[in-house]
């Protein structure tokens, strides 16, 4: 029995510390590198001059940061970049309270026509965003609420996948905390917001990560409602500055560069949540 | 007597009572936002729908018959079937691979899994604006390096031939990383010891990947290829951005259906042809995730 329970520990411990093999590493590094080149073009091109631009070399000669001034000066930067932001964290804010408050009651409350209700917010999953966007832009003139924040945020207000992850995780709790919690008095609300949602902390914060980071890249819908310059969000924002900019590739590359920068840093810091995310998402979802 | 039954419905009744709370107004939501615009979009394929200040007279089916002889509707049709036939295997194989060296590795695992995964969460503008510029004919680096090794520079985007393949490379960059991070958390769930009894019992390395590997990301796999089918058969940002100035060229060789909407609906103002195209869209996207569902659900049961 003992040596039967300790052999394949062993085993898996060799195995563990034996290192992949040489060509393993060059690969991943190569190819590492294919994936970032885009990155480093893109923040190298955004040192250099206008003169520069157009030189095959990959490293400006004259690096500067004048275009950065420029870009956040002569554009409408600061105000699309607020307008993603805003539009993100309010969006992702609802969802977590609206999602949270559905997915728990699907998952732990009884009541008549639960079923249909399910299987209705399941259903608009398969609804692709291009079957909407028409009904919702003509819908938006009727309202008179094209280009406004309200209109632009909306459609995303709350999400159908949410629901069907965070009720995964709700269901996931055993129904005796809930019968502990009602002896001790707590309301439905009380259990909801005291035990149900401390324990899927973890689905609501990817659940929150990827919510924002959707809203913030959102481009079909903001594309369509959003009619002045001044309501546009950073996509909108940079895809449209194309056409004002002309062909000034340095201040397109300062553009980008400035709306990858501040993704890249909330990623580097929230790395591991982001991939478990991901992951939880992905296994779950 | 009569009080027991009446507290038990008493309960049942308030938990009743907070379940319809919670869900009226994500109930309100769905119906309005979700449910009522997909009907509206069949009811508006029907119409001869070119403004919403003037009538819009009920023509049945005309708008459905248009599209079978629309060339630009078909050119559009068969690059997404291109795209997605393209982009799907590209993109599983890579990732896949990907993430089967990663899991091996022991120094710097985590830092080069997060350089695969940074393209997913950077935003598409930015990323097609890169892309652009790096496959520029006259001064974009990739040209530089190919003429450095003699080869001819190539116009890539402005090629009516390599524009969709250049397109289908940037989505399978942009999107790699979620597929090597979903491939990661499989191959972590395929217990060790099968590969030991595997290697002990004198199984090659390509055997251990067919007759192991395979069967045991079955899950995983399914879901990937759902994920990225329906990514490639929506595919609308990427391509637009690509070529901002003609949206789908050149020559309509990168056009996608999605694209297609945007432009009938909201370059031409064809509301009631563009919905006719979203309703294609629908029922293609139903099909397909009914396929897969059937012949790649079948192979997980062992």
């Amino acid at each position: 029995m003992v040596r039967t329970q300790t052999a394949p520990k062993q085993i898996i411990q060799k195995r563990r510390s034996r290192d992949a093999a040489w060509w393993v590493y060059a690969v991943l590094i190569v190819g590492g590198m294919v994936t970032a080149f885009p990155f480093l073009w893109m923040f190298l091109t955004s040192l250099k001059t206008y003169a520069d631009v157009f030189q095959p070399a990959i490293f400006p000669s004259n690096p500067t940061l004048d275009n950065y001034g420029d870009v956040l000066k002569n554009t409408g930067f600061i105000r699309w970049f607020v307008n993603s932001v805003g539009v993100a964290v309010v969006s992702t804010i609802s969802v977590l309270i609206f999602d949270s408050m559905v997915a728990y009651t699907l998952a732990k409350l009884r009541f008549p026509g639960k079923e249909i209700i399910f299987i209705l917010i399941l259903s608009t999953i398969m609804i692709p965003t291009e079957m909407l966007i028409i009904p919702w832009y003509l819908g938006s003139l009727k309202l008179g609420i094209a280009n406004t924040y309200f209109a632009i945020a909306l459609p995303g207000m709350i999400s159908a996948f949410g629901i069907f992850l965070l009720r995964g995780f709700f269901e996931g709790i055993p129904d005796e905390l809930f019968d502990a919690g009602r002896l001790d008095g707590l309301s439905e609300f009380g259990l909801y917001t005291r035990i149900g949602l401390p324990l899927v902390t973890p689905a609501l914060s990817a659940l929150a990560i990827f919510n924002f980071l959707g809203n913030y890249n959102a481009f079909l819908w903001p594309l369509i409602i959003v009619q002045s310059q001044e309501m546009r969000t950073l996509p909108i924002g940079i895809a449209l500055f194309s056409g004002e900019a002309g062909t000034q590739w340095h201040l397109i590359m300062t553009a980008s560069s400035l709306a990858v920068i501040p993704v890249l840093i909330v990623f580097a810091i929230f790395q591991k949540q982001i991939i478990e995310g991901v992951v939880l998402t992905g296994t779950k979802g | 007597m009569t009080k027991q039954p009446k507290k038990h419905f008493s309960l049942a009744q308030r938990q009743a009572v907070w379940a319809y709370t919670f869900l009226l107004v994500p109930l309100a939501f769905f119906l309005l936002v979700r449910l009522y615009p997909a009907f509206d979009s069949l009811r508006l394929s029907l119409l001869d729908f070119n403004s919403p200040l003037k009538p819009a007279p009920y023509i049945g089916l005309e708008n459905f018959k248009e599209l079978l002889s629309d060339q630009v509707f078909l050119r559009s049709l068969w690059n997404t079937l291109l795209y997605t036939l393209l982009g799907v295997p590209a993109q599983l194989v890579l990732g896949l691979g990907i993430a089967m060296l990663l899991s091996n590795i022991n120094k710097a695992k985590g830092f080069l899994r997060a350089v695969y995964f940074a393209p997913y969460i950077t935003p598409i503008v930015a990323s097609a604006w890169v892309w652009q510029w790096l496959l520029n004919k006259n001064f974009g680096p990739i040209n530089a390096i190919l003429t450095s090794v003699g080869i001819p520079a190539q116009p890539f985007l402005q090629s009516p031939d390599q524009a969709l393949p250049a397109a289908v490379a940037l989505v399978v960059w942009q999107q790699l990383g979620f597929q090597v991070v979903i491939f990661i958390a499989g191959l972590e769930g395929v217990p060790r010891m099968y590969y030991e009894a595997a290697e002990l019992d004198g199984a090659s390395p390509w055997q251990r990947f067919r007759f192991m590997t395979l069967p045991l990301l079955n899950a995983t796999i399914v879901f990937s290829v759902v994920i990225a089918t329906s990514g490639f058969l929506q595919l609308f940002t990427q391509v637009a951005n690509l070529n901002p100035q003609d949206r789908g060229g050149p020559l309509d060789s990168t056009l996608t259906v999605a694209l297609y909407i945007y432009r009938a609906g909201f370059e031409s103002s064809r509301y009631g042809y563009a919905a006719a195209v979203t309703v294609v869209l629908f029922v293609i996207i139903l099909l397909f995730t009914i396929l897969q569902l059937t012949v790649l659900r079948k192979r997980v049961d062992y």
